[in-house]
């Protein structure tokens, strides 16, 4: 079962939302509800799954409606119609207080502003989530400051927020959700207002904290790249609907629509695309036992090279046409996640497709200079 | 006060209708009236000797530093020299007298005010009712509060703490309000999202985040109160005020100058105080103590 369930959700503002989405569901122009109803939908229904321990980023530009969806997710903003499913717990069903433990245990969210508040140190605002969940003070403190520790403050815990850069203030941010421990975390563009080099270097401890303790992330950005690098799946969004959602390798090269490859025009594909989703299967692959046999009889003629495989299926060497084997070791290989930027320097310089194989060592198949291009050029 | 009687005996429809109705309530509720008389009393006699308990010089000297403390080096010996120079005309005790007359009125405009203020910024419809009360409260020249004040508590302090408490509360419930409605909208989403109950959001995030323009208000209240205790004098409110008067009916410009000077001594000090009340104090008082040392090294 997905951790978070969005099914049908919708959410209009505005003085008469009930008839406006009724006119909105059989088909409506927008515009006319909005003149008869007074009403604007800001999320049209949206239908989402999000697993357990994924970087999730809802991407789109200002006014698509994704910071109202996230909002949805917590309950700061009820949907008009539709439900949110968070654990196996139907939002609508929660009472008030519910609600508020579910905000305290589940999730915590990280906001653009960073909306730390002014009176507080560091380490108070980091604590802040467990002092309203009633969590005692010295172990409260204690937690807040471990949490900072882990995002690089731990030098500055008796700072206000006002002594602190934006970059600084965000990982206060940050810790005030990690603090917590909660197994969902909600970032509304969290890194937004930072300059780049501290995005990246934003971005980079976050993927980093995936690494400690995968946590269910849902994060809101209008920033392609950003999207692209931490996201495990992206669900594009436009008006308020969901044109698309997959990784951004299935966004990238089958897009769903003309709208969602107008998106994706200017990203570098090359950057983007792993060099195993292209790989081709290899042309002959020997098993390591049979080789003797091969041996007096080169493989494919003159032509080729075969693949050295052992009985897992890892990838043991090369053996060209009428050659000796080349161990693993002396040959050039790709491994899984590689861009095919980073791969295209190997690849033209080899003069056979250079094996790709994943981390165990299985060979997961070969990229060739001719295969690389046409992946680059249908991108 | 001849000008005030005729001015009732004359009075239109408008004038007879409110008349009546402090005669109503004059007859319906001497009891209540005489509860409050006693508790306010009881304030402002506390107040008095507990002022008065001290020597003026350990209340100058707890005063200064106090000023050195929260405000700076140069407020500090402000706060000395303008103190002694209250000793020296003669007016301490009258200067006492307006001291726990301004502490009880703006005690109790702050116990009503503030709980009132945080109630309208959080309901519509009471700050509706509020806020021409509020209009009325500050616009009505303040020398009108004190005939309804003397007919329901004769004359004395009550009276003055009454009609001073009248005055001098709408400041701090209009910037209660305030600075609470501009409380940033995302740091109430920050209260709610890591669930905050309303008491919670209002504790730890509304009032805090309001607190500069909350103290303000406490500053504007503290400072009307101060003014009005003047004008109460004429109901026998005492103190510097009745240097004032007595310097207006003896037309004594030397002896109203004085009062007047202990007035805005008492003023500026109170003003500076209550305004350092909304910075942190311990990065002030280390630089407090830096300008000191400075001040006595370039002596």
């Amino acid at each position: 079962m997905p951790q978070i369930e969005v099914s049908g959700v919708w959410k209009l503002f505005g003085q008469q939302p009930q008839p406006a989405l009724e006119a909105l569901r059989n088909g409506a122009d927008p515009e006319e509800v909005q003149k008869r109803y007074g009403c604007r939908a800001a999320v049209k229904a949206v239908d989402l799954a999000i697993e357990a321990g994924e970087i999730f980023v809802v991407m789109g530009l200002s006014g698509s409606g994704k910071s109202t969806l996230l909002r949805m997710l917590n309950g700061l903003i009820r949907p008009s119609a539709g439900e949110v499913v968070i654990e196996g717990q139907r939002l609508s069903d929660l009472p008030a207080v519910g609600m508020r433990q579910l905000r305290r245990h589940t999730m915590a969210m990280v906001f653009q502003s960073f909306a730390l508040l002014p009176g507080r140190s560091a380490l108070e605002n980091a604590a802040f989530g467990l002092e309203v969940a009633g969590v005692p003070r010295a172990q409260r403190l204690e937690r807040a400051r471990a949490a900072l520790e882990r995002v690089g403050l731990g030098r500055d815990l008796g700072k206000r927020p006002e002594e602190l850069s934006g970059g600084m203030q965000q990982r206060v941010g940050l810790a005030r959700a990690l603090a917590l421990d909660p197994p969902v975390l909600l970032m509304d563009e969290a890194f937004s207002a930072l300059d780049p080099l501290i995005r990246r270097e934003m971005q980079d401890l976050l993927l980093d904290l995936q690494q400690d303790q995968r946590r269910t992330v849902v994060f809101i950005s209008h920033d392609l790249d950003e999207a692209v690098r931490l996201g495990d799946r992206i669900a594009l969004m436009q008006e308020g609907a969901v044109l698309q959602c997959g990784s951004s390798m299935d966004l990238l090269c089958h897009p769903a629509n003309e709208r969602v490859r107008h998106f994706f025009r200017d990203v570098d594909a090359s950057a983007v695309l792993s060099v195993d989703a292209i790989a081709e299967p290899a042309p002959l692959m020997v098993q390591r036992n049979d080789l003797e046999r091969w041996r007096h009889q080169p493989p494919g003629g003159a032509a080729g090279v075969a693949y050295v495989l052992d009985e897992h299926q890892r990838f043991c060497g090369l053996m060209p046409a009428g050659g000796t084997l080349l161990p693993a070791s002396e040959v050039e290989q790709l491994a899984a996640g590689t861009t095919l930027k980073q791969a295209m320097e190997p690849v033209a310089l080899a003069s056979h497709p250079l094996p790709v194989v994943d981390a165990e060592g299985r060979l997961l198949g070969v990229l060739s200079s001719r295969q690389l291009l046409k992946a680059m050029v249908m991108a | 006060m001849s000008i005030v009687l005729v001015a009732i005996t004359s009075a239109g429809p408008v004038g007879q209708a409110v008349d009546q109705l402090v005669s109503w309530l004059l007859t319906h509720g001497p009891a209540l009236f005489s509860v409050i008389q006693a508790l306010v009393q009881g304030l402002a006699s506390f107040f008095q000797a507990l002022l008065a308990a001290p020597p003026a010089w350990l209340l100058a000297v707890l005063v200064t530093l106090l000023g050195l403390w929260r405000v700076s080096a140069g407020f500090a010996l402000f706060c000395l020299l303008g103190l002694n120079l209250v000793l020296f005309m003669g007016l301490w005790e009258p200067m006492i007298a307006t001291l726990a007359l301004v502490v009880t009125a703006s005690l109790l405009a702050l116990l009503l005010g503030l709980p009132l203020g945080v109630l309208a910024s959080r309901q519509r419809t009471t700050w509706s009712l509020v806020r021409p009360v509020l209009d009325l409260m500050q616009t009505m020249p303040a020398f009108v509060y004190l005939i309804p004040a003397v007919m329901f508590f004769s004359t004395g302090q009550v009276p003055s703490v009454i009609a001073t408490l009248i005055f001098s509360m709408p400041p701090v419930v209009r910037l209660t309000v305030l600075g609470i409605r501009e409380v940033p909208a995302d740091r109430l989403e920050a209260g709610l999202s890591f669930g905050c109950s309303p008491s919670q959001l209002l504790w730890k995030v509304q009032l805090p985040s309001a607190l500069p323009t909350l103290m303000a208000g406490v500053n504007q209240t503290i400072m009307l109160a101060l003014s009005m205790v003047v004008i109460a004098s004429m109901i026998g409110g005492g103190g510097l005020g009745d240097v004032v008067l007595r310097g207006i009916q003896q037309l004594n410009v030397g002896l109203g100058f004085e009062g007047g000077l202990a007035v805005v001594i008492l003023a500026v000090i109170l003003d500076r105080l209550t305004q350092s009340l909304a910075a942190p104090p311990t990065k002030a008082m280390a630089e407090r103590w830096r300008d000191w040392r400075r001040i006595w090294s370039d002596a």
